[in-house]
């Protein structure tokens, strides 16, 4: 049997070929999901890749967030489906309230391409469970909106339940508390700025990708199995 | 059923950072400008509704405000109708 995740592509978005190459070479199948569609195929996971999706217009991912698509996902999402948004995903999943806050503008006002370090803050999700607490990761942002903000009880609450998932080493865009990416509180839903897919190969300058979409995977596997 | 025009103002929220306004406000010295302070950048959004009366027009603005065109968790709102 194998594993199958869903890649949503709105318009706008670009990096949905390098998530599937980068998820297929782990020896998944992927499936591109169109956004007009409201279906998710009964996927084992779902991912939600970067780009700009509407062109980013009025904010980012506040139309995607009401594409037909997003329905069926937040469908797969409350039943504990692994689901993951990178950068401009990560942005929906939080105007589609699956994740809490919002992203913002880069506090230096400058869209930021480069490594950046991230420390894993939980292994408790469907993104990291194969990694160790205290890893540090090197992974590529491109981003302009990436400020996460969010409000005190909700951060409180955050880091109560672990749901902070990774920090960075060195804050590039003035996120609250250095907050890289978050998770709901089942751990199923991860939302991050970062790229894991442009960190897949050493080709690429890191491979340090790799364990966070091996993890997703292994969560894929287990939901398959599980619904069988 | 009449048309309203409705004027939508969209700014961050106190407390919440605005580098755009920060910066324009840091730029605007090297202008000659130097007693100028609380710099805000929002956005605007017209449109028209059909509606059958104002307070009607407004509370479908608020809703569509609530919605869409601001995100509650980072923007505060102001509606105009005419």
């Amino acid at each position: 049997m194998s594993v199958r995740v869903g890649v949503v592509v709105f318009p706008g978005t670009n990096c949905e070929l390098d998530v599937q190459y980068a998820i297929e070479q782990l020896g998944a199948q992927t499936e591109l999901l169109w956004h007009g569609e409201d279906t998710t195929r009964g996927v084992d996971a779902v991912v939600v890749p970067g780009g700009f999706a509407h062109g980013d217009y009025l904010r980012t991912g506040a139309i995607a967030r009401f594409s037909p698509v997003m329905h069926a996902v937040g469908e797969h999402a409350r039943a504990g489906g692994p689901t993951v948004g990178i950068c401009n995903g990560f942005q929906v999943l939080c105007e589609a309230h699956l994740l809490p806050g919002a992203l913002q503008k880069n506090a230096g006002l400058k869209f930021l391409c480069a490594d950046a370090q991230l420390r894993v803050e939980t292994t408790s999700t469907a993104l990291t469970s194969r990694a160790k607490v205290g890893d540090v990761l090197t992974i590529p942002i491109n981003h302009f909106e990436g400020n996460y903000v969010c409000d005190e009880f909700t951060l409180a609450e955050m880091q109560e339940t672990e749901r902070i998932v990774f920090r960075y080493v060195d804050n590039p865009n003035g996120s609250l508390d250095d907050i890289a990416g978050i998770c709901n509180a089942e751990g199923n839903v991860v939302g991050l700025m970062p790229h894991p897919e442009r960190a897949s190969d050493v080709l690429l300058g890191s491979d340090d990708g790799v364990v966070l979409l091996k993890s997703l995977v292994a969560a894929a596997t287990g939901r398959a199995t599980l619904l069988v | 059923m009449p048309v309203f025009e409705a004027h939508v103002e969209v700014t961050h929220l106190p407390g919440i950072a605005d580098p755009a306004g920060a910066t324009v406000e840091r730029a605007l010295p090297a202008l000659g400008y130097t007693n100028v302070a609380q710099v805000h950048i929002g956005k605007t959004i017209r449109l028209t509704v059909d509606a059958p009366d104002a307070e009607a027009a407004r509370a479908q603005v608020n809703e569509m405000c609530e919605r869409l065109l601001a995100n509650p968790v980072i923007e505060a709102y102001e509606v105009v109708i005419t």
